[in-house]
């Protein structure tokens, strides 16, 4: 963090005794125990660093509109599609109703849907910001949530700014069937698309980022980033250890493990994320070739769809 | 070789070796016994009639997973002429759980894609029971990518209960080369025509499973999870799959009527094994006709209308 940066947030630090803003999955309190180095913490200073432990570097969960705060250029996000929610369209009810589960989703998690959709500035780049967010039915992909996604990627091409995903989901959603499906199709189509529009599209997987969302659009980027210890991967760990007969070696399916397989491009502490993918943004979206737009989207229309 | 019984059958079954038992009596001696017998085909040919006529979610899964049933090596031998079969993704092995080959269907050249089972256990070793790993996805779109260099039109067979989910096919990216066969699919410019043949076990079925034109086998089925597997999370309990089938939405006419099928091939009376030949006779007509009316689209309209379909499915509420 640039120091001047770092004087602007102390000024803003918050001595009180009661949690003002209580961030995330943490518990409300003055004091916080790291789960990873068991120090105990000042929630104050762990809110300054982006819930990021300063002695073990652990990074504490933490919701999606704190996460946008993080990344974003301050008050430059401007949030799209926020009335696009969830419906119970095969009126699913097996142990408990779809229903009861949104119902429940959106009084935990405070949001209507499981990702959060904008316009934003990330180190002075247009882009348009996705951010999912693990309390809305673990960050499951429905028709909402796909759709939203298929959505934010059009508006890019309408607009011309690039895409940033950071993604947190167990996969599809499996409340809505072959519904929940399909939008890892969509959601694919529609960053193919974008992709022949040569915008560029940056992904963070975060912890975790699994299923058929890894299958579909958080695994298409250009750029692929990871946050440290984040689990990522396709099927479940107790289904693998099932059907290998084997228990997983440890830190298998980490951020580091795949970093290390070569499936992303670097581990980014939160720190330094918005940062790096300013670097990166200043790289991919200021083409220098002067035709880099001309053979867009040959055979796909070039206008996104009629929504 | 014993006959494979499936779960729901067996009261048809008792019924059938009751009767098999009762012909082999000497009916001279017994007069009785002709009276017996056919009052007995009648009450099996109802029984037939009910048990076969409306099949739940649940039976149908146990139907798209006969033993017998026509495999993707099935209607490639049967349906297409002058096959070549491809081997091999050019990276790291040739997965024999997907089948690419050139193959002729009905006078016109295409490129097959499909997910192959085995039919005998040594073969489904061979072919891991017909759950690709990455290897095998990548091995798929290269064959995309060639039908589309040279104007091949595709035609994917579906059948796998899903990717394998093992340790090597994790670290090799099964997640991104599913993703990279998704988004090639959406974009790819020749006519895809995908036809359900048995299982369709989610992001491994998907990963050659959606196009212009998809054609669902009566008792094939399509899901976001497996039955077994959705009963595991929800009811902590796979056993409990017969329960969590039927909300699921993934029988044929659950994507029919969701508007992610577009056709139902009837299947013969108990299931495609009962007569396969019936079953080839239908799935090449409707597949030669699809790609019959699809080869006539330019391929702008035809890409378009792919990515105005795909935008078009979901349910959601907005305000």
């Amino acid at each position: 963090m640039p120091i001047y940066d770092w004087f602007k947030a102390r000024e803003g630090r918050n001595y009180t005794t009661t949690s003002a803003s209580a961030p995330g999955e943490l518990p409300d309190g003055v004091w916080v125990k790291c789960p990873s180095c068991k120090h105990t913490l000042y929630k104050g200073d762990l809110d300054r660093v982006g819930d990021v432990c300063p002695h073990c570097g652990h990074h504490f969960d933490i919701d999606a509109p704190r996460r946008i705060a993080l990344l974003v250029d301050e008050g430059t996000f401007e949030e799209t599609e926020a009335g696009l929610t969830s419906v119970d369209p095969l009126r699913f009810n097996a142990a408990k109703p779809y229903t009861e589960s949104l119902a429940k989703a959106r009084e935990a998690s405070g949001l209507p849907e499981g990702i959060i959709t904008g316009r934003a500035l990330i180190c002075g780049h247009p882009v348009v910001l996705g951010v999912m967010d693990f309390r809305f039915i673990a960050g499951s992909m429905g028709s909402a949530l796909g759709e939203k996604v298929a959505r934010a990627f059009r508006l890019a091409g309408h607009e011309r700014r690039a895409v940033v995903i950071l993604t947190r989901s167990g996969g599809a959603r499996m409340q809505e069937g072959m519904l929940s499906l399909m939008q890892m199709a969509k959601t694919a189509a529609e960053a193919e698309r974008l992709a022949r529009a040569r915008l560029p599209y940056i992904s963070v997987l975060a912890n975790p980022t699994m299923g058929g969302v890894t299958a579909s659009f958080a695994t298409l980027a250009d750029v692929i980033f990871a946050e440290p210890g984040a689990l990522i991967g396709f099927a479940g760990q107790r289904v693998i250890e099932q059907t290998i007969r084997q228990s997983l070696p440890k830190n298998f399916r980490s951020a580091e493990y795949f970093e290390e397989c070569g499936m992303v491009d670097a581990v980014v502490p939160r720190s330094e994320l918005r940062e790096r993918i300013g670097v990166v943004l200043d790289y991919l979206a200021g083409s220098s070739v002067a035709d880099a737009t001309e053979s867009v989207a040959r055979g796909i229309a070039a206008e996104g769809g009629d929504r | 070789m014993a006959r494979f019984v499936m779960e729901f059958e067996r009261p048809l079954v008792e019924l059938e070796e009751k009767l098999a038992e009762l012909k082999r009596l000497d009916i001279a001696a017994t007069p009785d016994l002709a009276d017996e017998i056919a009052g007995l085909e009648t009450e099996i040919e109802k029984l037939r009639e009910t048990l076969y006529s409306a099949l739940s979610p649940w039976e149908k899964v146990q139907v798209s997973r006969h033993p017998g049933r026509p495999k993707t090596q099935d209607y490639v031998e049967t349906l297409f002429e002058d096959v070549v079969e491809l081997h091999g993704d050019r990276s790291f092995g040739d997965d024999e759980a997907i089948m690419t080959a050139l193959a002729t269907l009905d006078g016109r050249r295409c490129m097959v894609i499909g997910h192959r089972k085995g039919k005998n256990t040594k073969e489904n070793i061979k072919r891991n029971f017909g759950s690709p790993h990455p290897e095998g996805f990548r091995k798929a779109r290269r064959a995309m990518k060639l039908a589309e260099k040279f104007g091949l039109p595709i035609v994917t067979l579906i059948d796998t209960q899903g990717a394998f989910p093992g340790l090597e096919a994790e670290q090799r990216g099964q997640a991104w080369a599913i993703a990279e066969n998704l988004a090639t699919l959406a974009a790819l410019r020749t006519p895809i025509v995908v036809v359900g043949i048995g299982e369709g076990g989610s992001g491994g079925a998907l990963a050659i499973g959606f196009g212009d034109h998809l054609i669902m086998l009566e008792n094939a089925y399509y899901s976001v999870i497996t039955p077994e597997a959705c009963a595991s999370i929800i009811f902590k309990d796979a056993t409990r799959a017969p329960e969590a089938a039927p909300c699921l939405a993934m029988t044929a006419d659950d994507l029919l009527r969701l508007g992610i099928a577009d056709e139902i091939v009837p299947e013969p009376r108990g299931g495609a094994h009962r007569e396969p030949a019936t079953v080839f006779a239908s799935v090449a007509r409707v597949v030669s006709e699809a790609l019959r009316q699809l080869t006539e689209m330019p391929l702008d309209e035809l890409v378009e209308e792919r990515y105005r379909r795909l935008g078009a499915i979901g349910v959601y509420n907005e305000q």
